[in-house]
């Protein structure tokens, strides 16, 4: 809008600092009971400003055992994990809608339409909703606790292969041709044609991915046993139910800090493509 | 360089044929511009050279060689899009690179035949930059561009102008048209639009529904029109056409009045006159109402209905004149003029 009524501005600013502030708060709490010691975190009141423990809190959780006197994994561990998981579902997500959507959109072959609906189909089907049948493939394939198994189950993707889908679909048909004329086989094409030009696209959707599988709680739960193999987002439930005394509130909300920063980091440096990619209007 | 030889060529989209028994030899170094209103084919039928549709029926060869079945990248040929196809994240000199990049060509060559086209088409200055930091017609030069560094043996172009504005069309033109003569490629080139057909190609060919009218030089065309279609379709503006009844030496027009020829006809036919063609005479046998002037500054079009029909005419006289609306001037066809087609098959009669 461009016009300037003061009132107007003011309850827009009200409206917008009163939504930060719920969204922000929270994770102002967090940072405060990260920076205590464990006896002040379970003082009443809780301290609404920052205390003098941060690094030594710090410290102790990423390097230390984490928890005292628990079998959970340092945070660092889980962070990898977590960080191998979340890495491997986005990766693998986008390369195989990439190659599965190459395929429905500039290939002929019988049932290309039926594979494409099936494809679509699996959208009803989240893991939660085949989660026994996918537990007994994935064990009998031994593949419980390891990364593998974390991945695979939640690596096909409807939504990405129907995303890359449009994405083709607005390149124009020159652009294929004028390839073929050029010479180029249909991978050539795919690697110097269509990646880069759906670059920004691939760089939303890795965003999406990357926070998607960072976030999986439910199926990394079910599949690791082992210590080694815990994801930071399970561990933090795990922490709360661990110890026998009363939760170590300070340890848990540097864990929950933590596991905030990988997903922070992808937004941040991925946030250049990402405007690119809403914005770009020519192909 | 080659020749290229279509042989009663045939396209279907399932069930509607869409060209029919396309044949024509085209020479070495030949321009051909393949000319016809919108959806009569034009495209389908350089896609189906350039290999990017298949054939249903019929045979092309380039340069001897049966192309039917081989793929657009061995065929030799190149390309150029109405809509350029330039990919836009590669700089104009990637773009030209790129198909000899996919052929191995060694790197100081590509260098080379990349500079050397970009001074022919003067665009040196643009190679590092993105397609979209370039003007149209710019865009159009370096699809040129990347069709001359490939060094093939066919041009291809599909409406290549009919993005740039009037005057930049008309200048591009002829840009095309020096650097096919100064390269000597066999070169066919598509569009709807008659007065560049006529200006670039070395011969026309006309189509119209899927066939071919006719395929001969501008000028043939121009004096020999093969059939109503053609006649009315090139020349601007279009030729008259005039009711008539045959006879020995002369055709009887449906207002009585008898036109001269060397040919002797019968039954109803067709007289076509081209407005150019019609010259002011007091004692003119076409008498026309006057209804409408058009002055162009070198010529003054006019318009008006033949004198006791209804049947319209357009003269083209030179200068400035100012004819009285509703009156009636006498014209008189020039000599040897008269274009006659038969009423029903509309082929010339000759
Ligand atoms: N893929 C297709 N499937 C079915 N019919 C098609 C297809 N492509 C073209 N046609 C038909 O073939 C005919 C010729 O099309 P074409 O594109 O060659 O016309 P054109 O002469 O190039 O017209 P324009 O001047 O408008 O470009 C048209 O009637 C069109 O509807
Ligand atoms: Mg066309």
């Amino acid at each position: 809008m461009v016009e300037n009524r003061p009132l107007l501005s003011v309850i827009s600013h009200l409206i917008l600092i009163f939504g930060v502030a719920l969204i922000a708060l929270p994770i102002w709490i967090t940072f405060v009971a990260a920076t205590h010691d464990e006896a002040r975190m379970l003082q009443a009141p809780i301290p609404m400003l920052p205390g003098g423990y941060f690094w030594e809190n710090f410290k102790q959780t990423l390097f230390g055992s984490g928890l005292s006197g628990t079998e959970i994994a340092p945070v660092w561990r889980m962070l990898g994990n977590s960080l191998a998981m979340a890495l491997m579902i986005s990766l693998g997500k986008i390369s195989i809608s990439l190659i599965s959507a190459f395929a429905i959109v500039y290939f002929k072959f019988p049932f290309r339409m039926g594979f494409f609906w099936l494809i679509f189909i699996t959208l009803m089907l989240p893991v939660e909703v085949r989660i026994m049948p996918t537990f007994q493939v994935v064990a009998n394939l031994g593949m419980l606790n390891s990364y593998w198994g974390l991945s695979i189950p939640l690596i096909a993707s409807a939504t990405a292969t129907f995303m890359f889908r449009q994405v083709f679909l607005t390149i124009p048909d020159e652009m294929l041709e004028s390839a073929r004329i050029d010479g180029a086989s249909p991978m050539r094409f795919f690697w110097d044609i269509l990646i880069p030009l759906s670059r920004t696209n691939i760089a939303a959707l890795f965003v999406i991915l990357f926070i998607y599988g960072w976030n999986q709680y439910l199926w990394p739960l079910l599949i690791t046993t082992d210590a080694d193999m815990t994801t930071i987002v399970m561990s933090i439930k795990q922490m709360l139910e661990a110890s026998e005394q009363s939760p170590q509130w300070n340890i848990i909300m540097m864990t929950a800090l933590l596991a905030m920063i990988p997903p922070i980091f992808v937004v941040i440096s991925m946030q250049k493509l990402f405007v690119q990619g809403l914005t770009e209007t020519d192909k | 360089m080659a020749t290229i030889k279509l042989d009663q060529l045939t396209k279907s989209y399932g069930p509607d044929e869409v060209l029919h028994h396309i044949s024509g030899d085209i020479n070495d170094g030949e321009f051909v511009v393949i000319v016809g209103p919108s959806g009569c084919g034009k495209s389908t039928l350089l896609r189906m050279v350039a290999g990017l549709e298949t054939v249903t029926s019929g045979e092309i060869s380039i340069g001897d060689k049966m192309v039917n079945e081989i793929e657009p990248a061995d065929r030799d040929i190149a390309m150029v899009f109405q809509n350029y196809a330039l990919y836009p994240h590669m700089s104009v000199g990637e773009n030209m690179a790129y198909g000899l990049k996919i052929r191995k060509t060694p790197k100081d060559e590509i260098t080379r035949r990349v500079n050397e086209a970009a001074d022919i088409l003067e665009i040196r200055e643009y190679l590092g930059r993105k397609p979209r930091q370039l003007s149209g017609g710019q865009r159009q030069r370096v699809a040129m561009g990347r069709a001359i560094v490939r060094d093939p043996k066919v041009f291809l172009f599909d409406e290549p102008l009919s993005n740039l504005d009037a005057k930049l069309r008309v200048q591009m033109r002829l840009e095309i048209r020096k650097l096919q003569k100064r390269l000597g490629v066999t070169s066919i080139y598509v569009t709807h639009d008659q007065v560049e057909a006529m200006t670039l190609g070395d011969r026309l060919m006309v189509l119209n529904g899927g066939y071919v009218e006719q395929f001969d030089t501008p000028i043939e065309l121009y004096e020999r029109p093969a059939s109503i279609f053609v006649a009315g379709f090139i020349g601007s503006p279009a030729m008259n056409f005039l009711t008539a009844t045959g006879g020995d030496g002369l055709v009887v027009l449906d207002n009585g009045t008898a036109l001269a020829t060397s040919l002797k006809t019968s039954g109803a036919v067709i007289a076509g006159i081209r407005p150019e063609h019609l010259i002011q005479d007091p004692e003119g046998v076409l008498p026309v109402r006057v209804e409408m002037l058009e002055q162009l500054g070198a010529n003054t079009l006019v318009h008006g209905v033949l004198d006791g029909t209804d049947t319209q005419i357009v003269a083209s006289v030179t200068g400035i004149q100012s004819l009285p609306i509703n009156d009636v001037v006498r014209f008189s066809p020039a000599p040897d003029e008269l274009h006659l087609f038969d009423a029903k098959t509309e082929k010339r009669l000759s």
